[in-house]
């Protein structure tokens, strides 16, 4: 078995989800390659080649790699597939983007999001927003797969010294440019790889109550996460939000606060390993699948637990 | 320009499904099905574009069996001018619905097709990528904005660390996420124009795609169950809880 492993990175460090991703691979068994496709991203290659489990490095330094245009990496990646029986990338948003185009360049019908490696070919992926679990035996020669990060622990950073080649890059593809990123600037740690994550809700109720979740994630070193709704009325960045169409999330204690807990917002939290409720309604869904619920209002709750914590 | 809109027939959000106990799959029989919601934001978008002059017409397009007539029929009450039914009986994967479109770009010419980031069934999260690759167009994939000038699309994307914006010329395949628009509901008299639009019903088969399916299906279970949690009476008794019983604080 060899496997090529995507790295995750913005050319200056890996993203963590790299790490992740690594240990789906180990679990596959084989050589390891990790492909780092930046721009100057040598501190990132760096990086890559310090992973113990990793046997070699792939470089590839290009301005058109730069900012992750799934049309550049695909093409890339779409290259050396074939000398793999497996590549896989994590299920991010990088990932979701340029992998499916590699499959179909290659003719092969990827395995999306997967939360267990079953053996080689065989493999556990969430349907439905993760009210049903599909178990799938791929038949294709260059299995190509999206790993969800959560549910694969982190292989060690550190410990290896992986050789480094270089991988030259073609032309970009014509017909697409970035223009700009906007991105959210946190105190907060990762929503993705945080211990503790605070999520609020519509029951918030405005963008300058959401500062009682700030607080209380602050007095926790939390990450703050939110619904969709919350999202949607503002209260929240886009990329806050936990759920089947934001990010997953499965930290030691989950804070739903004026959260329902519909199957949607489920499906990015419910791995977590302990989950507290707050919510007025006692019928709410979330006390469903609360480790831990507290039948009140927030205003009255949130503060006093933010208080106690000092 | 010619918008095509990819839509599927799904089981409705609002639904919460059941394994079957043999586990060979998920129990579709009698539950409510609608237009994957991702898909109606993606024909909301192309209305709008008509609405600005910007499309002329709108062709939507599903695969599916019979029954996803009445998906098309909801699409074309929303709006569209006329629907492609690719009949096939099992439902192909990913890859081979993305080869189906292909050809039908071939035959229509889009200048743009839209078709929803996942599918709330499956979600694989991979057609239109796979599609775009296909046909080598660029893609702008998680559209929360898409501002067409000319020949191009100045398109905003949801990224895990923000916004990105990014410029794709046309043609281009846009996916939809749910907060690109607020779609429509269609109402009364657009409902019974809709039964008199056309929709056109083709056989997956006479494509000439291969359609066998890559992955098998070895089992479908349901998630474990949490355990049951327990209602705690202040945030005192939470801190204690989680410091004592779960020790996680
Ligand atoms: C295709 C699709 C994808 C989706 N993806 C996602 C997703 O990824 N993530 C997501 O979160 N949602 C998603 N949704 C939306 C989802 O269905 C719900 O609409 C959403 O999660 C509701 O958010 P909420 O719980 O904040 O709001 P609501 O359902 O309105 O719940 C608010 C809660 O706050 C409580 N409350 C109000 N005031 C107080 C108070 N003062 N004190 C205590 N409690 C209070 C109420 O009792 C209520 O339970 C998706 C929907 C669709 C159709
Ligand atoms: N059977 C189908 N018919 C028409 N469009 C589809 C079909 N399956 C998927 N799509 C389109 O592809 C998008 C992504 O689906 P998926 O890759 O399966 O998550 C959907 O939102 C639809 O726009």
């Amino acid at each position: 078995m060899s496997i090529l492993v995507i790295a995750e990175h913005d050319n200056s460090a890996l993203n963590a989800n790299t790490l992740n991703t690594l240990n789906a691979a180990a679990k596959i068994g084989g050589d390891i390659t990790l492909l780092v496709a930046g721009s100057d991203a040598q501190s990132v290659v760096d990086e890559a080649a310090a992973i113990a489990s990793v046997s070699k490095v792939l470089s590839a330094n290009d301005a058109a790699l730069a900012d992750g245009l799934a049309e550049n990496i695909a093409w890339l990646v779409n290259g050396i597939a074939a000398n793999y029986t497996h590549v896989l990338a994590p299920a991010s948003n990088f990932g979701k983007n340029f992998l499916p185009r590699v499959a179909a360049m290659q003719d092969v019908m990827q395995v999306s999001d997967i939360v267990d490696v079953v053996s080689a070919d065989t493999f556990v992926r969430p349907i439905y927003a993760g009210n049903a679990l599909v178990t799938v035996k791929s038949s294709d020669s260059v299995k190509l797969i999206t790993v969800r990060s959560t549910a694969f622990d982190a292989v060690e950073a550190t410990g290896g010294s992986a050789a480094v080649e270089e991988l030259a890059f073609g032309e970009a593809f014509e017909g697409v440019s970035f223009v700009s990123r906007d991105v959210t600037v946190s105190e907060r740690p990762d929503l993705a790889t945080a211990p503790i994550v605070v999520s609020g809700g519509r029951g918030v109720g405005s963008k300058e109550d959401f500062a009682i979740i700030e607080k209380l994630a602050e007095k926790m070193n939390a990450a703050v996460g939110a619904s969709r709704a919350a999202v949607d009325a503002g209260y929240a960045p886009n990329d806050f939000q936990v759920g089947q169409t934001g990010k997953v999330v499965a930290p030691d204690i989950y804070f739903a606060i004026g959260i329902s807990g519909a199957i949607q917002h489920q499906a990015g939290m419910r791995e977590s390993k302990v989950i507290v409720a707050i919510n007025k309604d006692e019928e709410a869904p979330i006390f469903q699948i609360a480790t831990y619920g507290i039948v009140a209002d927030l205003f009255d709750v949130v503060p006093e637990l933010t208080e106690l914590l000092s | 320009m010619k918008v095509l809109v990819a839509v599927k027939r799904v089981v409705d959000y609002n639904v919460r499904i059941r394994v079957k106990s043999d586990g060979s799959g998920v129990d579709t029989d009698n539950v409510v099905m609608s237009m994957n919601p991702f898909d109606e934001n993606g024909l909301e978008e192309a209305l709008r574009m008509k609405q600005a002059g910007v499309a002329t017409e709108i062709v939507a397009v599903t695969v599916g069996t019979e029954q996803s007539q009445d998906t098309l029929r909801s699409a074309l009450a929303m709006g569209a001018d006329r629907a492609i039914l690719i009949n096939a009986e099992e439902a192909p994967e990913p890859l081979g619905i993305a080869k189906l479109l292909s050809k039908v770009v071939e035959q229509e010419q889009p200048q743009v097709v839209i078709l929803g980031k996942q599918a709330i069934d499956d979600d694989s999260n991979q057609t239109g990528q796979m599609l775009a690759a296909l046909l080598n167009w660029p893609q702008g994939t998680f559209a929360s904005k898409a501002e067409f000038e000319g020949d191009s699309v100045n398109l905003t994307r949801e990224t895990d660390a923000g916004l990105e914006t990014i410029k794709i010329n046309l043609p281009a395949i846009i996916t939809t996420d749910l907060r690109l628009n607020e779609p429509r509901l269609p109402k009364l008299p657009d409902i019974m124009k809709a039964k008199k639009k056309p929709i056109d019903m083709v056989e997956a088969a006479s494509f000439g795609v291969d359609l066998t399916p890559r992955l098998e299906v070895v089992s479908v279970s349901a998630p474990e169950a949490r355990k049951p949690g327990v209602i705690v009476a202040n945030a005192a008794e939470l801190i204690d809880k989680l410091k004592n019983e779960a020790g996680v604080l």
